[in-house]
């Protein structure tokens, strides 16, 4: 039988591989995004982990919800990005400086 | 047991495709790991008894997240060896912290306080024999209403945001201006011109 510790070890997992991908693509903007998105999808896991062995319906409705804003995050995410290519011709973020002091 | 079999081996495949993507040297790869994940957590979603929510996850993350991330990948001509700069360096920061905190949670997890049974119960309980799909709609549209619209204001924020960022005239291109084209009146297009029937006015015939 499953238990809520598997499901709970594997959004922790996933999280850590989430965060680990955000120190290591510094250089790629996209990739960061992408890692974002891995880290989102472990808080889902939580929370249809929750919903599942607790027995309540709340937590896959708030799944339904951070799936929408994920969906957002990523779009207005990739414009900026798209933005940034044209003015910077580079994705890296330590080329978005230009609102250093 | 089988159960607990097939759980694990999409959990694998799960973990191996996430640090695939955080590694591939190639942007288009790391979306294709990416996608990989997300079937693979629609599965242990649907296991988990989320079946609305797995159908969504490959609906609209596979089918218009992911594929959106890949349109960005190929309009943008990214200098493959310059991003793979500080790999290494990053890796001795990124993996400890990572590891920290795998071991900070999987504390918290494994602690008697976090078991089951010590939860409160929550006020929505999932009646047995009502399938996934109608349920989460009955509440959706009932409970979380007012959540709902807030959600498609932000879905909306979000076209407008991207168009917005995207968008822009270049000089020397064609394209429509309908304020313009409505604004247009019979007079700034029409010429009458009067045309009298005589030799003096007709241009000279050149074809053969």
């Amino acid at each position: 039988m499953i238990e809520l510790t598997d499901y709970l070890v594997l959004g922790a997992l996933l999280f850590a591989l989430g965060m680990a991908g955000i120190f290591l693509n510094r250089k790629n903007a996209i990739v960061l995004l992408m890692s974002i998105e891995l880290i989102l999808l472990a808080v889902n896991f939580n929370f249809i982990a929750f919903s599942t062995f607790m027995d309540d319906l709340a937590g896959q409705v708030f799944v339904f919800f951070i799936l929408t804003v994920a969906a957002a995050e990523a779009a207005i995410g990739l414009a900026i990005l798209v933005v940034l290519f044209r003015n910077r011709n580079s994705i890296d973020v330590a080329d978005m400086d230009s609102m250093k002091g | 047991m089988i159960t607990q079999f097939v759980f694990y081996v999409f959990a694998a495949v799960l973990l191996f495709a996430a640090t695939m993507v955080i590694t591939a040297r190639n942007p288009v790869h790391a979306a294709m790991y990416l996608v990989l994940a997300f079937f693979n957590s629609a599965v242990l979603w649907i296991m988990a008894g989320a079946e609305f929510l797995g159908i969504v996850l490959v609906l609209v993350y596979v089918g218009a997240v992911m594929v959106l991330f890949l349109f960005v990948v190929m309009m943008l001509d990214i200098n493959l060896a310059r991003i793979r700069e500080g790999f290494v360096r990053h890796i001795y920061i990124g993996l400890p912290i990572a590891a920290v905190m795998v071991l900070q949670m999987l504390l918290v997890v494994g602690s008697d306080a976090f078991q089951v049974d010590r939860l409160p119960a929550g006020d929505m309980p999932i009646p047995p024999d009502v399938a996934n799909t109608p349920l989460l709609g009955s509440v959706l549209y009932t409970v979380y209403v007012y959540p709902f619209e807030l959600a498609a204001v932000i879905l909306l924020v979000a076209i407008i945001a991207a168009i917005t960022l995207t968008l822009r005239r270049r000089e020397g291109t064609k394209h429509q201006d309908p304020a313009k084209q409505v604004r247009v009146r019979k007079g700034d297009r029409l010429r009458v011109v009067d045309l009298r029937s005589g030799a003096q006015n007709r241009e000279p015939d050149n074809r053969p």
